[in-house]
């Protein structure tokens, strides 16, 4: 809403400058977005009249006007505008002034003839949108004055951007309640004077049941006069609130609506045929409206409508075929009111938000439809003249939206507010926002005022108070507390552990959008259905993640066009699984399901993914500048597994076809699968559009939360001892199987097995490798005897020869 | 015979002074020392000296034998000293050269916000909560005191997925599934992404607030005020830091304010909506609004992020271009 300040000021004018009316508005809870001069940037402007004219010699299309604009002599200046003619007072930049386009006035000649100044449009002085023809003033217009002054230029346009909840501040009047409230004054007399009937037609507008229309008033006012344009005080006033002026008759609706917050229409009522109605509109109604747009109709929406059918939709747009023009002579005022509840969607519907839907959405007053039509009577009788009829008045007043008396006590007002309220101070306040308020005790019992319908139970009340009183003169305070421990379980590893430990390891964190291209999305996990949008801003982000791979592959792509081939990234965040295609993934279990929000048919589980591309080590003089690989990766997974200390993740047989099929593993926690790591497939980065294939892994990050106590075993006092074995074995057999086989056969002496080296390669026959393992034997009891350590050298030698085929490297 | 003693003392200097080496010097102590030394020969001859010499001439080769061997074990020191400094000197390094490095990461600075929000309230007691991004209309809209059809939904550009479910359009969700599932008091964050379906220089498809819900015996207003400008005071962390609050409305809370804050004399902005709960909020959780009352409020993490990092266009948080994230590491 956008308003002309000294029109605001006709309705409450306290002693403040604007700048302090701004804030007390924005405090208020009606935010200023801004306050701009309602003075367009010109400059020696005046009213001037056209005394002589005639036609230009040399030019069809131009006029030469003698223009007396208050000096003494006339001055001559050549025109093109239509509507130049003999005795039009007009507006006249002199010599000198400037246009708010930046345009300076100079003498010169056009086609020959001389020309000192311009005369000019509203649109060219940026006071009207509209570009037709000079400006014409009224014939009392003062010649020679400026017209700013003229036109009371001396005036902001105040900006406010309202919540949806104060449907009554959608007028001048609204507004000017609540600044009353908080300067505590009363509102300047607008008295609103009932206009006699000069006869006796009362237009009756039959409103069917089930329509929006609680109350309906139509007046009809005959033989008006609408040749001659509003006045301009009036069109200013439209202008500010960014209305354009249209004829005296719908002006005068408009300026209601501004100022009392009642949306009227006007139907050119030679234009109706037959009897008017309000009823629902039959499915795929058609209506042309006054915009020229055609639209087909919906049941549920209320239109207004004549014998041949709706000519206009219900609080929202009138209808193309009875609009007022300048021509009309009789017309239908109408001033009615619909239920919000019902017009509430249809605007968007229709894709018409107008002055006029915003405010019935929010509510209109159910008391104001009589006083706004005998207002905007008087105000038309006094432009354009006219015969008024009688106020016709239809209510269904079971269904007003009156509002009902609420309790209102200081105790809990102290309550919610945090301060002991001042009775009167309360009372005060409430009153001059037109609550009616009656004692109870140390309580009130409040009714609302019917403008407001917002104030429905007791602590709509208390924040009036509160906002009118001012947020910003209460004092700060802390809540008692009613204690109470935090969860602190050691066992839960928090996230924000696990990110600051891939941040240690060189890891960039990155945030990626949850909602991905599809056809990516079916390239990485081809056996996942993803859940599409409904309403997609765009195609590249139309469908729910069901792996974060995309967004990290996205981040490779975008950083390697920026020359950055080399980076280590993770994320974390939500995948979105529906429950149908569950089955399908490998990667779920019913372990997991207390993390899983699961409702609705989908699951939305919280995954840790990473990527690297790139060297070992940032390039240096002493770098290792090997390219990463698997099991540098496989490591910095190890590593979180570890810190979620004795939680049972191993690796095993992994399929999918994402990955590089030689170098990929499924992750498993207990056995089932949570998760994969893996070199990206060659095969597809072509397809992704990618130089390199990066290493990733992707785990339920649920498996790297769980951590297990520690359970403390004792440490031994006597000495180790360590063996080492060199075995050939076949190139095939994974180290996982070579070592289970190891630990399965060796005695309780044998601390730890691990590998220290694979080779192959000269010495070792094709299709063999040799791994070197390490032995670490120890008791907890007394120092091992030789003999005790060949048993287990010979026991391990034993198994891995019979069930693998081992053989000692010679 | 005359042992020539003195003679072989003066040997023995040389030798040991010539030896150059720790090998050197072992072979001098063999020579001298040794089964087959000097000084061993010189006891065996002092088998051959008549009975009354012998105890003297004893005496004067073990003499003999104890300044060699502190002559060997000086020896032993210096070489041991000179093997030091060259080894010193032959090990130095180029120490200005960069330390072997590995890759620099860094936490996503909307993670580096949400951690300072959490950190801050976690002071106060309030523990953090995660809920579903894909919603239900109940806990978005419904029980937040916005029925169907309530202007309010037009503040809200919802995606949708079908008619039952939608992307959160902000945290408050997650209070609804909170309070539901606990008794109050309690003080909890709820941070994480929410979606809006919006696209510009201002505006993100998807974002992250961070909800705060406190509920309690006596929580007011100015409670809510109290908390929320020493949250932002600290945050900021800087003296010219102004913060107001200005009416407003939410339909799940009643009183609503907005607050807006400015820093070093610039423009106000908005960065988080807040209010005393609503009693519709609590009734459809089933909590007595007249035993317990709260506040709650939304943050904005990016808008707060940009305020206190000086980044000036959102969609930079999710380009990821590294060059940008590596400025917060």
């Amino acid at each position: 809403m956008k308003f002309s300040e000294n029109w605001l000021r006709e309705w409450v004018n306290p002693p403040a400058d604007t700048e302090t009316l701004a804030d007390q508005l924005t405090f208020l809870g009606l935010e200023v977005d801004e306050v701009v001069s309602a003075q367009p940037d010109f400059k020696k402007v005046v009213i001037a009249r056209i005394d002589k004219i005639r036609p230009h010699p040399d030019a069809k299309k131009l006029q030469i006007c003698d223009v007396d604009c208050g000096m003494s002599d006339l001055v001559q200046v050549v025109c093109g505008a239509p509507n130049a003619r003999l005795g039009l007072v007009t507006a006249f930049v002199m010599v000198g002034g400037t246009m708010p386009s930046g345009m300076q006035i100079k003498a010169a000649k056009l086609r020959g003839e001389d020309s000192s100044g311009m005369l000019c449009s509203a649109a060219e002085l940026r006071l009207s949108e509209s570009n037709e023809g000079i400006m014409e003033l009224p014939e009392s217009a003062p010649v020679g004055d400026s017209l700013s002054s003229f036109l009371e230029l001396n005036d902001n346009i105040i900006a406010i951007e309202l919540t949806p909840d104060r449907g009554d501040c959608l007028s001048i009047r609204g507004i000017a309640r609540d600044l009353c409230a908080k300067n505590d004054v009363s509102m300047l007399l607008h008295e609103i004077t009932n206009i006699a009937p000069q006869h006796k037609e009362e237009w009756l507008v039959r409103v069917e049941p089930g329509s929006s229309c609680v109350r309906y008033c139509s007046r009809v006012i005959r033989d008006v006069d609408l040749t001659r344009p509003s006045p301009v005080w009036l069109t200013e006033r439209l202008r500010r609130a960014g209305v354009r002026a249209i004829n005296p008759a719908v002006d005068v609706t408009n300026y209601v609506m501004l100022e009392l917050g009642q949306p009227m229409h006007a139907f050119d009522l030679d234009k109706v045929q037959g009897n008017i109605q309000v009823r629902e509109a039959g499915e795929g109604e058609a209506l042309e409206l006054l915009d020229g747009r055609t639209v087909k109709l919906t049941g549920d929406t209320t239109v207004i409508a004549d014998d041949s059918g709706a000519i206009g939709i219900a609080g929202i747009m009138g209808g193309a075929s009875t609009a007022v023009d300048e021509q009309s002579t009789n017309i239908l005022f109408e001033s009615a009111l619909f239920l919000p509840e019902r017009t509430i969607g249809k605007p968007r519907q229709y894709g018409c938000h107008t002055e006029s839907s915003q405010r019935f959405e929010r509510g209109v007053d159910p008391k104001l439809q009589k006083d706004a039509i005998e207002y905007a009577t008087g105000m038309l009788l006094n432009l354009s003249g006219g015969l008024p009829g009688t106020v016709s008045d239809w209510q269904d007043s079971h269904n007003l939206p009156l509002g009902s008396p609420v309790l209102l006590r200081r105790s809990r007002l102290h309550r919610i507010i945090g301060v002991k309220p001042e009775p009167a101070n309360v009372e005060r306040i409430l009153k001059r926002l037109g609550v009616s308020v009656e004692s109870q005790g140390d309580d009130w019992v409040v009714m609302p005022p019917s403008h407001r319908y917002d104030l429905r139970i007791e602590e709509d009340f208390i924040e009036e108070v509160a906002r009118v009183n001012g947020f910003d003169s209460l004092p700060r305070t802390s809540p008692g507390h009613s204690p109470v421990f935090l969860d602190v379980k050691e066992t839960a590893v928090p996230l924000i552990a696990i990110k600051q430990h891939l941040v240690n390891r060189g890891y960039q964190e990155v945030v990626t959008y949850s909602f991905v291209d599809a056809e990516q999305q079916n390239t990485l996990r081809p056996d996942l259905a993803a859940l599409p949008l409904a309403n997609p801003i765009s195609t590249d982000l139309a469908v729910m993640r069901t792996t974060l791979l995309g967004g990290l592959l996205d981040t490779q792509r975008r950083n390697q066009s920026r020359q950055l081939n080399e980076m280590r990234i993770f994320e974390s965040g939500l995948r979105f699984l529906q429950a149908s295609n569950t089955v399908a993934d490998s990667m779920l279990d019913a372990n997991f399901h207390d993390d899983l929000q699961i409702g609705h048919g989908l699951i939305q589980q919280t995954m840790l993914a990473g990527l690297a591309v790139g060297s070992r080590q940032p390039e240096g003089w002493a770098s290792d500048a090997n390219e990463v690989d698997f099991f540098d990766i496989k490591a910095d997974l190890e590593a979180l597994i570890r810190s979620a200390n004795g939680s049972a993740v191993t690796f095993g047989e992994c399929t999918l076809d994402t990955l590089h099929p030689g170098q990929r593993s499924c992750v498993l926690s207990n056995g089932v699968p949570v998760g994969y790591i893996g070199r990206l497939n060659p095969g597809l980065l072509r397809e992704l559009d990618l130089n390199h294939a990066p290493v990733v892994f992707e785990v339920a990050l649920k498996t790297l939360q769980t951590a297990l106590l520690p359970a403390i075993k004792p440490v031994s006092k006597y000495p180790n001892v360590r063996r080492d074995l060199a075995l050939v074995v076949n190139s095939e057999l994974p180290w996982v199987t070579l070592e289970a086989c190891i630990k399965q056969a060796a005695p309780t002496i044998v601390q730890s097995v691990r590998a220290f080296d694979v080779y192959e390669g000269d010495n070792v026959d094709t299709g063999k490798k040799s791994v070197a393992i390490g032995l670490i034997l120890q008791d907890f009891s007394r120092t091992l005897e030789e003999q005790e350590v060949e048993a287990a050298v010979d026991a391990i030698m034993l198994a891995v020869t019979t069930k693998l085929g081992a053989e000692l490297r010679g | 015979m005359a042992l020539n003693l003195d003679q072989l003392l003066t040997d023995a200097q040389n030798i040991i002074a010539d030896a150059a080496s720790p090998d050197a010097l072992e072979q001098a102590r063999v020579e001298l020392l040794g089964k087959k030394g000097r000084l061993t020969d010189s006891l065996k001859a002092i088998g051959q000296l008549p009975k009354e010499e012998k105890p003297a001439a004893g005496q004067a080769v073990n003499k003999i034998k104890v300044q060699v061997q502190a002559l060997l074990d000086e020896r032993k020191i210096v070489l041991e000293q000179h093997a030091l400094a060259e080894k010193l000197t032959a090990d130095a390094l180029d120490v200005s050269l960069p330390g072997r490095s590995g890759f620099a990461g860094g936490l996503h600075p909307v993670t580096l916000t949400i951690e300072r929000i959490c950190a801050l309230f976690g002071s106060l007691g309030f523990s953090t909560v995660h809920g579903p991004e894909i919603e239900d209309d109940f806990h978005n809209f419904e029980a937040l005191n916005i029925p169907a059809h309530h202007p309010a939904r037009a503040m809200h550009d919802t995606f949708y997925f079908d008619a039952a479910r939608l992307l959160r359009t902000h945290t408050s969700s997650v209070q609804i599934r909170h309070m539901t599932d606990n008794k109050p008091p309690m003080r909890i964050l709820a941070p994480g992404r929410v979606y809006r379906c919006d696209s510009d220089q201002t505006h993100s498809p998807m974002f992250h607030q961070v909800e705060g819900l406190l509920v309690d015996r006596d929580v007011g207003l100015t409670d809510l005020m109290g908390h929320l400008e020493g949250f932002l005071q600290r945050f900021f962390d800087q003296d010219d830091c102004e913060i107001r609050f200005r009416p407003s409305y939410f339909p799940f809370t009643e009183p609503s304010a907005e607050v807006d804050i400015r820093i070093n004399q610039g423009p106000w902005l908005e960065v988080l909506g807040s209010g005393v709960v609503h009693p519709a909020v609590f009734r459809s959780v089933r909590i007595d609004s007249e035993a317990w009352t709260g506040y709650a409020f939304g943050l904005g993490v990016e808008r707060l992020a940009m305020l206190r990092y000086g980044v000036t266009d959102l969609r930079q948080f999710y380009e990821n271009d590294m060059r940008f994230l590596a400025q917060f590491n």
